[in-house]
């Protein structure tokens, strides 16, 4: 495409403005996490006074943090992979199959992105501890209520979005597998989710973050030993004293894998989303 | 073949299930066995790790004596009302709780919690045990307290006597006229680059609850109370309370506008502890903040009096932390037991040296280790000078209309609204309506 | 990390699939007669968990709301009485204390929503279209700006509201004493600005989602029709207007109505920058259900209050439809 000077203008000015506008927070966090405590309570200074990694050291005996690590790994990464098996399988059919009831399950799934989360936390909660009554596996204060919840939230828009890939994807490739004799599942699994890799991963990655900065379903769903992160978190502040360089340092280490795994992805991100989104 | 593939289909969703299922198995908690209490408490100290280590040799000490273990989890006040909402609801708590004294009548409606009477009340160490004040915050007036106190706390004044002694004051101020002379010679600019620098006082003005409880003692003061029938935010007196401490910040500008924007409850002590407020009214667990930010240039006197005093001589809730008994429990007698080992005057002695909390347990003022001065002045705050809020089950939601309100108020003077008294009587009725409509 | 230059793998493009539906007179429709279960079997894993954590929850929560569950009766729920309409007649009377806010409200959500979502989504066009183009560095820039979404929303909102402190925040340390462009400390956190606040803040976590879904769509574009209409003459506007738009239209539907409805429901933010009340400027109206829910303990006021914001929704979902999504929601 050819760029007239206008447009390189119009590019300058908005890049420049944008990534002034995502950088300034962040320089905040890292400048922060490495002050000394002292420094961070008076008037916000641009450079630190000195550099200190102490409240990287400490960060990790104040509260908990690596249990809260654990528990959002296990529960994001679950709830992700779960996510991602459940909408494959739902998407497959809504993108090849003819099926009585096909639309009304769609607009369905797509709707409950409509539900306001207040309004079935408690619900949710109160059938948990029924579910625990009457099934016996506790539900509430462990990983696999908060695992199943996550896993729903990411659902609809994971699906809508396989479904568009999938149906961009040639009929042919399970065709041809199918006439070598394969079922349609198997035809799936070894012909078609190889292909719709990209795709899967960006509903992956949806999937991740969907869960892994989720606040009010775990305030109600965890107790001390399942406490995620994004709610742990919170631990910095105490009825004493807000320890803001060890909160913004413990912030920025458990930000870093799920940047740098973006990073990673980030390239296969966008040609997943691609496809997906044009349909 | 034909019929295979939904098979597949059906292991595969079941195999989706199944995982779930078995991520059960490591999720679920281990259930309480016989001779094992869980214990809920509130986050009292520097950080929930400091606590449980404050905690663990008193709850040692029990099992020694009881032979019961004890099941320790502190929680941190963010959270502590959602978890008592869902033990409540699914009646999965723990055996024994702290909750916020103010909470009481409020929690004691949900039926969840033993009633302290007869036996029960005896087990948990009697009514004669506890600072009188602090007993009175167990729940609904004329009704069995469904809490009893375990700690005790009070507002007082805080001075800086360096600061006190630079501007040439001698003595802590007892009326609020006193208070305002005192505070206007504190406030200055130090170094003369126009701008006021040091304030006599600091405030957290953004907080619901100190606005709501400054709205208590000082409509007290002034010879009204938060709810009679009903809320009763926008008398006279109130209004003329809450209009006492606005002037602060409006008339006098004895207080920093910023102070608008504090509310977590440590803001106004960092001000104090680098000095750029000389005084300020927190209840004595700022102490622990205090020695957390190693500033020990500080002094305690009782909060001042209006004089004449047109109304009661009030100038503190009987703040706290109460102990209450789930009904859920397994073993209301190990349980009422626990009550009664925490709050027994040995471990009251212990525990308000660690927490910077008085003794709920008349008997542990006794002990050689409180003397102090400021203990003293605590203590009578507490004892002569303290009543608690209204002891009604919207307790927590009045704090939260009526302090929000005033906090809108704050907010208004600190941006440049004069404030009146027709505008804070106009801020009161709408609290009061909001308060009408949800009950 | 490659960041640097296109090495996109090959991806499917729409233009040269079938119809979705599947093919009638296939090879595998020949071989079977008997009733097909399998797309039943397919969606049943996602229909159940559909069901159990999003529509009995809501369906028990709409019930909810014609209940007095409230302190007195949270402990047997199940036993909570029936009131009928009494919840609804005290929280949405627009002309009583408690639904008059709830309006105020709803009008101040709808007013957020329409900015975070607009200015969120031509920030993210702008984005995509200056991305979507090659120069040194572009790769840096894609990443860079995905990571105000990568971060945990708690995070992003400790640091706006570290930032936006009154006497101590790098935002006021900006304007008052590095640029000099205010004389006096703003507040931002409280009184009217803490609108604004609430809505830079929403719109710093959005406008990645919008620009990594609407790179996305560009680049399904194929440059060809770039380039035949650049030999027609067209100007970059004329490009812009008469083939990207179009071209992109079906997504940008359903990115602005999934944007749309997360905004409208947001929670996080406002609990996060102001704790358990915002100010009445910033009031959205999930924070406001979560009070009277969460904090009073009127659970059925909370939900009659949280089916007017779920009837809101739903009313304007269904006429954004019609008007943008003429063929449904592409999936069939």
């Amino acid at each position: 495409m050819t760029e007239t000077p206008g447009f390189r203008w119009f590019r300058r000015i908005i890049l420049t403005f944008l990534t002034v506008f995502t950088v300034l927070p962040l320089y905040v966090l890292v400048v922060t996490s490495v002050k000394p405590l002292e420094n961070v309570r008076g008037l916000f200074t641009w450079v630190p006074e000195r550099i200190t990694f102490q409240p990287y050291v400490d960060m990790w005996s104040t509260i908990p943090l690596a249990r809260y690590l654990t528990n959002s790994l296990i529960v994001t990464i679950s709830a992700t992979v779960l996510a991602l098996i459940i909408s494959v399988l739902a998407a497959y059919p809504l993108a090849r199959l003819r099926f009585r009831g096909k639309r009304v399950f769609s607009m369905t799934v797509l709707s409950t992105q409509m539900f306001p989360g207040i309004l079935f936390l408690l619900p949710l909660f109160l059938m948990f501890v029924q579910g625990e009554e009457i099934l016996g596996i506790q539900l509430t204060g462990s990983y696999t209520g908060l695992i199943i919840t996550y896993l729903t939230f990411a659902l609809p828009f994971s699906i809508w979005m396989l479904a568009g890939y999938l149906s961009a994807i040639p009929e042919g490739l399970e065709e041809a597998a199918m006439i070598d004799g394969t079922g349609r599942i198997g035809a799936l699994v070894r012909v078609i989710l190889p292909v719709a890799r990209p795709g899967i991963l960006a509903v992956g990655v949806f999937a991740f973050i969907t869960a892994w900065g989720e606040v009010l379903f775990a305030s109600v769903l965890t107790d001390t030993q399942t406490r995620t992160l994004s709610i742990g978190l919170k631990l910095y502040t105490s009825q004493v004293d807000t320890l803001w360089n060890e909160l913004l340092a413990a912030s920025l280490t458990i930000s870093l894998p799920v940047i740098i795994a973006f990073m990673l992805v980030q390239r296969h991100l966008v040609s997943g989303l691609s496809a997906g989104a044009v349909k | 073949m034909v019929v295979k593939i939904p098979a597949k289909a059906v292991v595969s969703a079941s195999t989706a299930l199944g995982m779930v299922a078995a991520l059960t198995a490591c999720g679920s908690g281990e259930e309480s066995g016989d001779q094992t209490l869980t214990y809920w408490a509130s986050n009292q100290g520097a950080s929930v790790e400091e606590d449980k280590k404050v905690l663990e040799p008193v709850l040692d000490r029990f099992t020694e004596e009881t032979g019961v273990e004890v099941e320790l989890e502190v929680i941190p006040w963010s959270e502590l009302y959602n978890r008592i909402l869902t033990a409540v609801s699914s009646g999965d708590g723990p055996d024994v709780l702290n909750i916020g004294n103010t909470w009481a009548a409020s929690l004691q409606k949900t039926g969840a919690f033993v009633p302290y009477e007869g036996e029960d009340l005896e087990a948990a160490g009697g009514e004669g045990r506890f600072v009188e004040t602090s007993f009175a915050t167990g729940g609904a007036e004329g009704e069995p307290p469904t809490s009893v106190p375990l700690y005790g706390l009070s507002y007082a004044l805080f001075y800086n006597p360096t600061m006190f002694e630079e501007a040439g004051i001698e003595e802590p101020p007892s009326t609020w006229e006193e208070f305002t002379d005192t505070a206007e010679k504190l406030t200055k600019d130090t170094d003369g680059d126009g701008e006021t620098d040091q304030y006599g006082f600091t405030m957290e003005a953004g907080s619901e609850r100190q606005n709501s409880h400054f709205a208590h003692v000082l409509g007290m003061q002034q010879g009204g109370q938060l709810w009679g029938d009903g809320p009763s935010f926008s008398s006279p007196e109130v209004v003329d309370g809450v209009k006492m401490r606005l002037d602060m910040m409006t008339e006098q500008e004895i207080v920093d506008p910023s102070n608008a924007e504090f509310s977590d409850g440590t803001q106004s002590i960092g001000d104090f502890v680098d000095e750029r407020a000389a005084m300020m009214m927190m209840q004595g667990s700022a102490r622990t903040t205090l020695a957390s930010r190693d500033f020990d240039n500080y002094e305690v006197a009782q909060i001042p009096m209006m004089d004449p005093l047109p109304g009661e001589p009030i100038q503190s809730h009987a703040a706290g932390i109460n102990i209450s008994v789930f009904n859920d429990t397994d073993d209301k007698e190990a349980a009422l037991q626990l009550v009664e080992h925490l709050t027994s005057p040995e471990e009251q002695v212990y525990l308000s040296q660690e927490f910077q909390t008085l003794p709920v347990a008349t008997e542990a003022y006794d002990n050689e280790e409180l003397q102090s001065e400021s203990m003293d002045t605590f203590r009578t705050i507490l004892t002569d000078h303290a009543a608690p809020m209204p002891l009604i089950p919207e307790e927590g939601q009045m704090e939260t209309v009526l302090g929000e309100s005033i906090a809108g108020l704050f907010a208004d003077a600190a941006t440049g609204s004069e404030i009146t008294e027709a505008d804070v009587r106009k801020a009161m009725e709408e609290a009061e309506t909001q308060m009408n409509a949800a009950n | 990390m490659s960041t640097t230059e296109d090495t996109e793998e090959p991806r499917p493009r729409a233009e040269e699939e079938a119809p979705a539906a599947a093919p009638e007179d296939s090879g595998i429709r020949k071989r079977r007669r008997r009733p097909d279960f399998l797309p039943y079997g397919m969606v049943l894993p996602a229909a159940v968990m559909e069901l159990l954590i999003h529509i009995i929850p809501m369906i028990l929560g709409i019930y909810i709301a014609f209940t007095s569950l409230t302190q007195l009766t949270i402990r047997n729920w199940t036993s909570a009485p029936f009131v009928g309409l009494d919840n609804f007649v005290r929280g949405l009377d627009p002309s009583g204390a408690l639904g008059s806010d709830l309006f105020q409200s709803l009008l101040r959500t709808l007013v957020y929503t329409v900015l975070v979502v607009g200015i969120s989504w031509a920030l993210g066009m702008a984005a995509a279209v200056a991305l979507n183009t090659r120069f040194r560095g572009r790769g840096v820039l894609r990443t860079l700006f995905l990571v105000p979404y990568a971060l945990p929303v708690y995070v992003a909102a400790i640091i706006w509201a570290f930032m936006f402190n009154q006497r101590d925040g790098m935002i006021n340390r900006l304007l008052v004493q590095d640029l000099g462009l205010l004389g006096e400390r703003p507040f931002w956190l409280i009184g009217e600005n803490a609108f604004w606040v609430l809505v830079v803040v929403s719109i710093w976590r959005l406008w990645p989602f919008a620009f990594l879904m609407l790179l996305a769509a560009l680049q399904s574009i194929p440059e060809d029709m770039y380039e035949a209409a650049a030999i027609d003459g067209a100007s970059t506007w004329k490009r812009f207007t008469g083939i990207t738009m179009p071209m992109v239209r079906s997504s940008n539907a359903v990115v602005l109505l999934v944007m749309g409805l997360w905004t409208f429901n947001e929670f996080n933010i406002p609990f996060l920058l102001f704790g358990d009340v915002s100010p009445d400027s910033a009031r959205l109206i999930s924070p406001l259900i979560y009070e009277h829910s969460f904090v009073n303990w009127n659970f059925g006021l909370g939900a009659a209050m949280s089916v007017l914001l779920l009837a809101a929704l739903v009313i304007a979902s269904a006429v954004y439809v019609r008007m943008v999504l003429p063929k449904g929601n592409g999936n069939d």
